[in-house]
């Protein structure tokens, strides 16, 4: 690493950026012909585009880490990678926003309106609604009972049970997670390896559990996507949460076969930070949905 | 892969062939195509527009049917902002930013090439709805439930264009920010920077904390449609306006997204051509600033009608006043970089000033709309259009055609010609209030908005708004001529290129080197903006 900035690193021509948004479009276009009930053949479209995605990433991730290990990189340009991880992170705080504020304002405001008695929906539509949350029965429900496009729900998941166990163990993952990185600047290679190994496994098994509550919650409550509100703000947050802690447990098992291979030094180590920092953030993410989704 | 690591030596090779477009890792090749891609744009968007003033030349049905003219409107307002307004953009801020802080590209130049080249993947997704079954997007741009979730197989891709586009620009902005907050030369400090750059980096934070929103709005349609959710469905206990909440969580940023570069523009071609420093430096920032944050906190302005609760509509109202305040130290600070000024009125400086006339004839009518119960008047009407399109045709266009008369000479080494220029503008200024001003008094008459037809007491002004429609759309083929002229000869330009001019990029040759500063410049207040 060169701590000189009278010179610059500027990457030569790549064909990564526009194999990536072929890669993008393709997955976009098979996704579009899956929605549209042409799944046959979009279902292969769409897993090339997948397919050429993670080509992309492993082709384009390939090239920054050989320039990083041939030295290439000065400290200029960990600092541009630092600014762009961190605004990368509050991007997607400001995707899950969207959906927090989603669920805000049907607790706090649409349905205690849908509840009111002067409200002209409720005296012709719905009387009989009753505006409670977790929203069990919809508006739709009281008219059509059993035919209404949306389905009951018999009971939503307590916090204290497995959310509780998931809160633990993605706040456990956070500290082993630290505990590699003093490891790393420490230079103990194998424990750095160690306790990585156990964020893998913390994170993954904060999947599997998920997984199994979701089986539960299909199966066995009738807490479904189709299930009304809370289903819709239920699913859309825990599983855009759910997809964020797989992409995380497997930056952090790519991070950790480079450990092993030997990869990162006391000093120089951004990619390692990066993806602690995006392990942070989804750990922060769950904190709010186990607040605010499950328990009050 | 090998790459350069450059020293002293101004080695200026450049890539060769299609190779050179596709690969890109140069900010100027790649500015170079947004800009182009951006006039691409503009002219459908425009061939669209000239759609719908045919259709309205006269009252009854003409030449379209009511469907297809609803598409028209919806894929006009989406070309022009995410195809041809924030392209436009952010191919200025490729070109200028670096050599105007002194760096030799953007932070993250594999990045932005990808930013980019997601452009015209996204929007052959966006135009392809137009030959599937159940065409176009035609419920309006701002894609409302319910009413967007009938549009048929066009649909999952209207929302992945929305995405692609959001992933472009959120690439695109967190470029900028590294490429503002790590590349600065030495003594570059930030009240340093050229205005056109400060406004670059708050826009850049607000396409950070308002796409993502968008994004995960129209998720939130694509899961209503196609898995059974029911965030919009007042059925499911969910609440359709809930939809219009976020979405203009994201929309109103989106405006200041859209006019703050336009600002930094003419805030760099104002002071040139008065020969002056800009008044108000510091102010100018923090106004940005404030408008910017302020931005966040009005976006229900544009729903007064939909049913608030009066106190959100009082605050609403209260917020959007107070936007008026730094926009107006930042016109006070602009006739005060005139005020006894050495003035010449170029192409550029025509521009310029145009955009502080007609902006303000904009931006007083958006005062006129932020007052709550005479909204409640010009809600969905043509006043609504005539007061948007005056924002965004002389206020936001005009500054970036501005942009590209003030700087083509610096990107080309050639001198336009300034006789077509000062045609081009005179052109523009008069066909476009020709255009946008009888809206006016057709919105306040009662003229209903994205409707095909209208009762006939509005065809004398339909027909008046029509001509200056052609017109103004016929005019911008010279800029077409003008840029491809200059681009094949000219008058040579000097490095300073016009008399008035400071600041880093006119130290540069013209062209520039395809590598901006090899070498970091050093920075003093002397050869900074002022």
């Amino acid at each position: 690493m060169s701590d000189s900035n009278d010179t610059y690193f500027i990457p030569e021509p790549s064909r990564w950026p526009i194999v990536g948004t072929i890669a993008l479009f393709v997955a976009f276009i098979g996704g579009g012909m899956v929605l549209n009930g042409y799944i046959n053949n979009g279902q292969y479209v769409l897993g090339i585009g997948v397919a050429a995605i993670i080509y992309l990433f492993y082709g384009w991730f390939k090239d920054v880490i050989d320039e990083s290990i041939a030295g290439k990189y000065n400290e200029q340009v960990d600092i541009s990678f630092r600014w762009g991880m961190a605004w990368f992170i509050f991007s997607e705080v400001m995707f899950f926003a969207a959906f927090f504020g989603a669920l805000f304002y049907t607790r706090v405001l649409s349905i205690p309106w849908l509840g009111l008695e002067e409200n002209v929906s409720n005296q012709f539509l719905w009387p009989d609604f009753q505006a409670v949350w977790p929203l069990l029965t919809t508006p739709d429900m009281t008219i059509a009972g059993v035919e209404s496009k949306y389905m009951a729900i018999k009971e939503v998941i307590p916090a204290w049970g497995l959310p509780a166990w998931n809160t633990a163990i993605l706040l456990a993952s956070g500290a082993t997670v630290t505990f590699a990185h003093w490891a790393l600047k420490k230079g103990n290679r194998a424990a750095l390896c160690w306790w990585l190994a156990a964020t893998v496994l913390l994170g993954f098994i904060f999947v599997y559990l998920q997984a199994t509550e979701y089986g539960h919650a299909y199966h066995e409550l009738d807490l479904t996507m189709k299930s009304g509100v809370y289903g819709s703000t239920f699913f859309m947050l825990t599983g855009f949460h759910g997809f964020h802690v797989t992409m995380g447990a497997t930056m952090l098992a790519v991070i950790l076969i480079r450990s092993m291979k030997g990869h990162f030094s006391d000093h120089n180590h951004f990619a390692f930070e990066a993806v602690a920092w995006y392990w942070h953030f989804v750990d922060v993410v769950w904190l709010g949905l186990f607040v605010f989704v499950y328990w009050i | 892969m090998s790459e350069a690591v450059l020293h002293d030596d101004h080695h200026d090779h450049k890539p060769t062939g299609i190779g050179r477009w596709l690969f890109s890792t140069n900010h100027k090749d790649i500015g170079t195509m947004y800009l182009v891609f951006a006039l691409i744009m503009f002219f459908v968007g425009g061939a669209m527009s000239m759609v719908i003033r045919a259709e309205l030349f006269q009252p009854g049905l003409q030449y379209v049917d009511p469907q297809f003219y609803n598409s028209m409107v919806t894929v006009h307002a989406l070309v022009m902002i995410f195809g041809a307004l924030m392209p436009a953009g952010v191919g200025l801020a490729n070109w200028m930013i670096p050599i105007m802080i002194g760096a030799p590209d953007m932070a993250l130049p594999r990045m932005n090439n990808m930013s980019f080249w997601i452009l015209p993947f996204a929007f052959t997704l966006l135009l392809s709805t137009f030959f599937m079954q159940g065409g176009a997007p035609a419920g309006g741009w701002t894609m409302y439930p319910p009413l967007v979730l009938q549009l048929g197989d066009g649909f999952p891709y209207l929302v992945f264009a929305v995405h692609f586009l959001g992933i472009s620009s959120i690439m695109g902005a967190i470029n900028i920010i590294a490429t503002v907050f790590n590349m600065r030369a030495p003594g570059m400090t930030f009240m340093r920077l050229p205005l056109f750059v400060w406004t670059w980096i708050i826009t850049a934070f607000l396409l950070i904390a308002a796409m993502p929103v968008l994004a995960g709005g129209v998720t939130m349609l694509l899961t209503d449609k196609y898995f059974g959710t029911a965030f919009f469905d007042a059925a499911g206990g969910g609440d359709p306006v809930m939809f219009q909440h976020i979405f203009w969580f994201f929309g109103h940023p989106e405006v200041y997204i859209l006019v703050l570069p336009s600002f930094g523009v003419i805030s760099q071609i104002i002071p040139t051509f008065s020969r002056k420093p800009l008044f108000g430096y510091t102010s100018m920032v923090y106004a940005t600033a404030s408008i910017a944050f302020l931005s966040f906190f009005v976006w229900a302005h544009h729903m007064f009608t939909v049913g608030m609760p009066l106190a959100g509509e009082l605050f609403f109202m209260y917020a959007t006043m107070s936007i008026a305040v730094p926009t107006g130290v930042k016109i006070f600070n602009w006739m005060a970089t005139m005020w006894r000024g050495s003035m010449t009125f170029e192409t550029p400086m025509l521009f310029a000033i145009g955009v502080l006339f007609m902006f303000s004839i904009g931006g007083f009518s958006g005062l006129m709309m932020g007052i709550t119960p005479v909204d409640f008047q010009y809600h969905d009407t043509y006043f609504i259009v005539a007061h948007f399109h005056y924002v965004i045709v002389p206020g936001i266009i005009f500054g970036i055609i501005g942009g590209i008369y003030f700087w083509l000479p610096k990107w080309t080494g050639n001198m336009y010609d300034e006789k077509l220029g000062k045609l081009h503008f005179w052109l523009s200024t008069i066909s476009v209030n020709v255009l946008f001003f009888p809206m006016h008094f057709i919105g306040l008459a009662g003229m209903p908005r994205r409707i095909p037809d209208y009762s006939v007491q509005f065809a004398d002004w339909n027909n008046i708004i029509s001509i200056g429609g052609f017109a103004f759309g016929l005019s911008q083929l010279l800029l077409v001529w003008v840029v491809i002229k200059c681009v094949r000869g000219g008058e040579k330009a000097t490095d300073q290129v016009w008399e008035g001019a400071h600041g880093l990029e006119w130290t540069l040759s013209s062209p520039p080197p395809f590598h901006s500063f090899t070498t970091p410049p050093k920075v003093t207040d002397a050869t900074a903006h002022s």
